[in-house]
């Protein structure tokens, strides 16, 4: 009687089949590729890829951009978040929207948006390069600028949720103490929504090094300029398969470093 | 003299109204010298949390004003509204919101910081201050490792430490278990005898109310229903629900196996193992009245003299003489069966297990 309610104990605890097959396919839609790439990477001549100009070049403006777009999303992302989650206005979920929508937007819809407004007779783009003679389209700053457009977002839907699951009560505080408004963002906010402004960083910083789509369109894909992985990836397909198994290689292991050395701030937040 | 001006500018005046929609309007009057406690009581949802913010500056007024010291710090009609960082108002917040991602010596100097005193001056004016309440060695531990007593100190001495106009103590012990709350009520009460100014207790518990405030300000549905002593609270509740609210008998006494003596009386308890200075807390609706010596088995039983009767609605509450004065409810049909006036005699039975006592 005694060893039978055990085993029942113990079939009980074991999770159910289908499931745990079902959870190993789902993991196998990531790892399948992961392992084709590893199979088809040309071990022998890696060094001498990965330190070819075209490499070298992409690698500079995939850092440039990503980090660029980071840090344009930090300073103008934040008051968004602040301003959607602590201002009331009208119209406030229309802006909400308008901020998530180039999360849902096809990232060449978005490039071919930013052209027109940007480009060199764009509805800005025109009278910019006439009073200062600034071309942003197929220039570096035009691969920043098209990854800040896609990857923003991430930025601030984290904050502003991280803005508001703060209890204002805090803040209350440190204005009964005598701290003013900078002095209350500066100590109590953002250290307080630390996780999530690390988390939205990340994932915006992930997004604008994966983005593809608003770049080729807006920026192009010219080499040192304008080519970022990705786009090197692309045209590497086409023309040497090694180069794009190199370049891909490339992406998986700094995403990866990536999340690992993130992972505590970024699974707490999310 | 000019008696009347000096206690209006050394203190609190204050009339806020706020309204919050069709459904709650908060109107209530208040004022509180300088060195004097004042008890808002009561229940969660009257309004005592829009009286923090109002006075506090987080909330602003839609009609009266705020005068602290002779200074104006809200007054809608005049368009004058001082922000919370600019009032001299310390809080101790309900669950003190210590900042969580600073250390203990950090929150207590987070105010001087604030308001630009030198980074070494801050630090030494928060040790010291750690010292004083006897947490100089949680210095550099962050909020989340400190008891809630100890918490509930930093919180004071973080308020405290910029040297307010007015300390303002929001359910400054509903965080605490029983036992901790009992110890830290004496603390507190040390510190408030510390703080010149005035000194503003809101709290849902009329134990608190009745034994730190000088004045007590009851405060039902977001308007005042009574003030008073805290004597004229217990004793001549004015609505039923201050009666219930506040009723109880709280008797100071000494206790020693199983007994509580207090003055020529000496009443029995359930509780065998407690011992020294107690507070002995009986409800009126526990007390039975008869006209008989009853034979039941209450523990204690006395007779005494009815010296006040009083009806609120459904309910009567007589007040009792010596040996020991205490306050009993009943019915008015029970009133009228037992045939009592004031200055009747009547028989006080009350059960052993009826009276909580708790360490004074």
């Amino acid at each position: 009687m005694t060893k039978q309610a055990t085993s029942r104990d113990r079939r009980k605890r074991r999770p159910p089949v289908v499931l745990v097959v079902l959870a190993a396919l789902g993991l196998s839609v990531f790892v399948v590729p992961l392992l084709g790439l590893l199979a088809r990477t040309p071990w022998r001549d890696l060094p001498t890829v990965l330190t070819s100009d075209v490499v070298l070049d992409a690698l500079r403006i995939s850092v440039i951009a990503s980090l660029g777009a980071t840090a344009i999303s930090a300073i103008l992302g934040v008051p968004l978040a602040w301003v959607l989650a602590r201002v009331e206005f009208r119209g406030r979920s229309i802006v909400r929207g308008l901020v998530v929508l180039p999360l849902v937007l096809p990232p060449v819809v978005g490039g071919a948006a930013l052209l027109f407004a940007l480009g060199r007779r764009g509805l800005i783009g025109e009278p910019l390069n006439q009073m200062t003679g600034l071309v942003l389209p197929f220039s570096t700053w035009g691969v920043v600028i098209a990854a800040t457009f896609v990857a923003m977002p991430f930025l601030v839907i984290t904050v502003e949720g991280g803005l508001r699951n703060l209890d204002p009560r805090y803040e209350g505080a440190a204005a009964t103490l005598g701290a003013g408004r900078w002095t209350v963002l500066w100590r109590v906010t953002l250290p307080m929504i630390g996780s999530s402004l690390a988390a939205g960083l990340a994932l915006t910083w992930a997004r604008a090094l994966g983005e593809f789509g608003a770049t080729i369109t807006f920026a192009g894909n010219l080499q040192g300029r304008t080519q970022t992985l990705p786009l090197a990836v692309f045209v590497a397909m086409e023309s040497d398969r090694g180069a794009a198994v190199a370049l891909s290689l490339i992406m998986v292991v700094i995403s990866l470093t990536v999340l690992i050395v993130l992972r505590h701030r970024w699974w707490g937040a999310i | 003299m000019v008696g009347g001006d000096m206690s209006r500018s050394t203190g609190l005046d204050a009339h806020l109204v706020v309204s919050r929609g069709e459904a709650f309007t908060l109107d209530v009057s208040l004022s509180i010298p300088a060195g004097h406690t004042v008890a808002l009581l009561g229940p969660n949802g009257a309004g005592k949390s829009t009286v923090v913010a109002a006075i506090s500056g987080l909330l602003p007024l839609d009609d009266g004003q705020i005068t602290l010291n002779g200074r104006t710090l809200d007054n809608p009609a005049d368009g004058v509204l001082i922000p919370a960082e600019d009032r001299g108002v310390g809080v101790v917040f309900q669950d003190y919101v210590l900042f969580p991602h600073l250390t203990v010596v950090e929150n207590v100097e987070f105010g001087l910081r604030s308001r630009k005193t030198p980074r070494r001056e801050a630090r030494e004016l928060a040790i010291r201050w750690l010292d004083r309440i006897g947490l100089d060695d949680l210095a550099d531990r962050k909020p989340g490792d400190l008891s809630g007593g100890q918490a509930q100190r930093v919180a004071l001495a973080r308020a405290l430490i910029t040297e307010p106009d007015l300390l303002l103590l929001d359910e400054p012990l509903a965080a605490l278990d029983a036992t901790t709350r009992v110890d830290l009520r004496r603390t507190l009460a040390d510190h408030l005898g510390q703080f010149a100014g005035p000194r503003m207790l809101i709290t849902h518990d009329p134990t608190e109310a009745f034994l730190l405030a000088d004045e007590i300000h009851v405060i039902e549905d977001g308007v005042i229903t009574q003030v008073g002593t805290p004597d004229d609270i217990r004793l001549r509740p004015r609505t039923p629900y201050i009666a219930d609210l506040a009723g109880s008998n709280l008797v100071l006494g000494t206790a020693s196996s199983g007994t509580v003596t207090t003055g020529t009386q000496q009443l029995h308890i359930a509780d065998t193992q407690i011992s020294g200075p107690v507070l002995a807390a009986i409800h009126p609706r526990a007390i039975i009245i008869d006209r008989h010596q009853p034979d039941g088995s209450p523990r204690n039983t006395w007779e005494a003299t009815v010296i006040r009767i009083e009806h609120y609605g459904d309910r009567v509450r007589l007040q009792t003489g010596d040996p020991l004065p205490l306050t009993a409810e009943i019915t008015p049909d029970a009133l009228s069966d037992l045939q009592i006036v004031e200055g009747s005699v009547v028989w006080i039975s009350i059960k052993a297990t009826e009276i909580s006592v708790q360490k004074d």
